[in-house]
């Protein structure tokens, strides 16, 4: 296709992405740089008969009004965001690695950070839902793909009900049944004993709550496509190999294995992805508290009534720089395909 | 296949089945519970006596007479005016579904077919917008939104969804265009068709199965958005998603749990609906990524 005719038939997406994806990452990378203006203060000697004078300070709301109108991103701070307190904390991090007693002091010290204990979140969440949801999905998948015709349709229909439904409904739903007044809930607490067992008080309980929540949620995504790849396993390689007598595990090891490699590539690489902006499942479960992730906690600087949108980008730009990272591996591997192709 | 290959030991089969009749209970199971204590009251569905009182509906009989109450409903529908997020909800899904499908076809078609180096690295480019979470690029909109007075309408809120869709749509189109024959276009072509008259005339009639597949993932993108509809929408203009959310900041009044309650079963039934129809196609859709890489 010539390069003119190209143009015109990508332009509208390319627009499109340009201005809403493309221009979002560096106005993020601006407004990052910059802080909320300082309320502009006045200084006013104040007299009573009893007390004498004092100076007393007070904010001159038209005046801060008008610095915030004129200088909408605020004053310049450099990578003074980056460092304070809320996000990479350099001086926290120092001060906490010199006078913690061992690795485990140190993180535990980490944790009270608010980004760093964000991070910490988004990663558990991320690598310990993305294998568990390949496991499950492969044995859910091969599970259905002996029973009988007549049960694959409706447990498929079945299997799709918690991927499809909104994350932030999904979540609401088992949050109300893990309530203590719930069925969840008030089972476990008969079950162990405990009348005041409640899963979301602990750290531990609510971190558990919400990966089995995503398992819950990404577990037929790994189911479909998996089964989906059993249905085009080679079934004459199989044939050869039972007549060549290759046991059933040797079937599996040699044929099944390797012709759904690449199908564990592709559900590792978008469960990656989307498990790492987990965000709605915090908000359902009303986590906050003891869960927070990258996502969410840029959500709650946007949303917090002084929108702290400094602090919300620089927050931004890091989880981008996290995506990259994840990505990395992935596009390199590309990269080189590409290459190998053409060469 | 033959018999000897998919023949299994009982040991295996048994524990297969028991496998899967388990992960169906788990799957299922919240949703009955959920839309049968959607018809009850506070008191039964989240009940400290006893559990058995939601299936029962011992609170429901004593406060309205009857088993079944339509009142979480009521007061989800008419009272807090949900029916006003699920306008809002079609227009936003509607439009945005159309846009991105129009978008995208244009745009993946010249993919498949353009075998230069860049349209490649388009590709790779939407592989990484597609990886951004959406939070990160709502807070880069969000202070320009303001400033140009484009914040809180529902065209901005559409035409955000469709970019953030675009990346997907294009992979997604592209790799079904690719499954349509070159000949078919180039024969066009040939016979004096410009490159845009034999995609209007041989490819459209043609790209309907792919279309319609990538339609409804985009309606799921839409429509289950809770990231940029929560922070791009003022109070009138919302949408289901964040108008749930909103419920629960009023949960402490005593019945304002069921309005959530019956909002999150009236918001679940378009989705069930569409797998009812489309099984087949969101299924081929989720494959289609896979097969390709």
């Amino acid at each position: 296709m010539p390069h003119r005719t190209f143009f015109w038939f990508i332009l509208p997406s390319l627009v499109a992405m340009a201005l809403f994806i493309a221009f979002p990452l560096v106005s993020v990378v601006a407004q990052s740089l910059f802080v909320e203006h300082e309320q502009v203060l006045i200084e006013s000697e104040v007299c009573d008969p009893f007390t004498g004078c004092r100076k007393e300070l007070t904010v001159d709301a038209v005046a801060t009004a008008q610095l915030r109108e004129a200088q909408p991103l605020g004053r310049f701070n450099g990578l003074g965001t980056y460092t304070d307190l809320n996000h990479l904390a350099f001086a926290e991090v120092a001060e906490a690695w010199r006078t913690s007693e061992g690795l485990v002091d140190f993180g535990g010290q980490l944790m009270n950070l608010p980004f760093y204990k964000a991070l910490a979140f988004t990663l558990t969440y991320t690598f310990v839902v993305t294998p568990l949801v390949i496991v499950l999905g492969l044995a859910i998948a091969l599970g259905v793909n002996g029973l009988p015709k007549l049960f694959k349709g409706p447990t498929i229909f079945v299997s799709l009900l918690p991927m499809i439904v909104t994350p932030l409904i999904g979540s609401l739903i088992l949050f109300w049944m893990i309530d203590a007044r719930g069925i969840i809930g008030s089972s476990l607490q008969e079950l162990t004993g405990d009348p005041n067992l409640s899963l979301k008080a602990s750290p531990a309980l609510t971190w558990l709550t919400l990966i089995v929540y995503g398992v819950w949620h990404s577990a037929p995504f790994g189911f479909i496509v998996f089964y989906a790849g059993l249905q085009t396993v080679p079934s004459e390689t199989l044939e050869a190999a039972i007549v060549d007598g290759a046991s059933r595990w040797e079937r599996i090891r040699y044929v099944v294995i390797p012709h759904m490699a690449p199908l564990v590539v592709f559900v590792t690489l978008i469960q990656l992805m989307d498990n790492f902006r987990v965000f709605e499942p915090i908000v359902g479960f009303s986590a906050a508290a003891n869960a927070t992730s990258l996502s969410y906690f840029i959500y709650a600087d946007l949303t917090d009534i002084n929108a702290r949108f400094g602090s919300a980008a620089a927050t931004s730009v890091l989880t981008v720089i996290g995506v990259a990272i994840l990505l990395a591996p992935v596009l390199v591997r590309t990269w080189r395909d590409f290459n190998r192709k053409r060469a | 296949m033959s018999a000897a290959v998919t023949r299994r030991p009982p040991a295996v089969a048994l524990i297969a089945t028991v496998l899967v009749v388990l992960w169906v209970v788990l799957a299922a199971f919240p949703f009955v519970w959920t839309v049968w204590g959607s018809f009850k009251v506070q008191g039964d569905f989240f009940s400290k006596a006893d559990w058995t009182y939601a299936l029962t509906g011992v609170r429901t009989m004593a406060e309205t007479g009857s088993p079944f109450t339509g009142a979480g409903y009521e007061g989800a529908w008419v009272e807090r005016e949900f029916w006003r997020a699920a306008v809002n909800t079609m227009i936003v899904v509607v439009f945005t579904v159309i846009i991105s499908l129009t978008f995208g076809t244009l745009g993946g078609y010249a993919l498949a077919r353009s075998g230069y180096r860049y349209a490649f690295w388009l590709l790779m480019i939407a592989l990484v917008f597609r990886a951004m979470p959406h939070i990160t690029l709502v807070s880069g909109y969000l202070l320009p939104f303001f400033e140009w007075n484009l914040w809180g309408h529902l065209p901005t809120a559409i035409i955000v969804l469709v970019a953030i869709n675009q990346p997907f749509t294009l992979w997604m189109l592209h790799s079904f265009f690719l499954n349509i024959p070159k000949d078919l276009d180039e024969s066009a072509m040939v016979d004096g068709c410009t490159r845009f008259q034999a995609f209007r005339h041989v490819i459209v009639p043609v790209m309907w199965p792919g279309v319609i597949t990538t339609g409804l993932f985009s309606f799921l993108l839409a429509y289950n958005d809770f990231a940029v509809t929560a922070t791009l929408l003022s109070q009138q203009n919302q949408t289901m998603v964040p108008k749930i959310a909103s419920f629960l900041g009023s949960t402490q009044v005593e019945g304002n749990v069921m309005f959530a309650v019956a909002a999150v079963v009236s918001a679940t039934v378009p989705l069930f609906i569409l797998i009812l129809f489309f099984q087949r196609q969101i299924v081929s859709g989720l494959t289609a990524g896979a097969v390709k890489g």
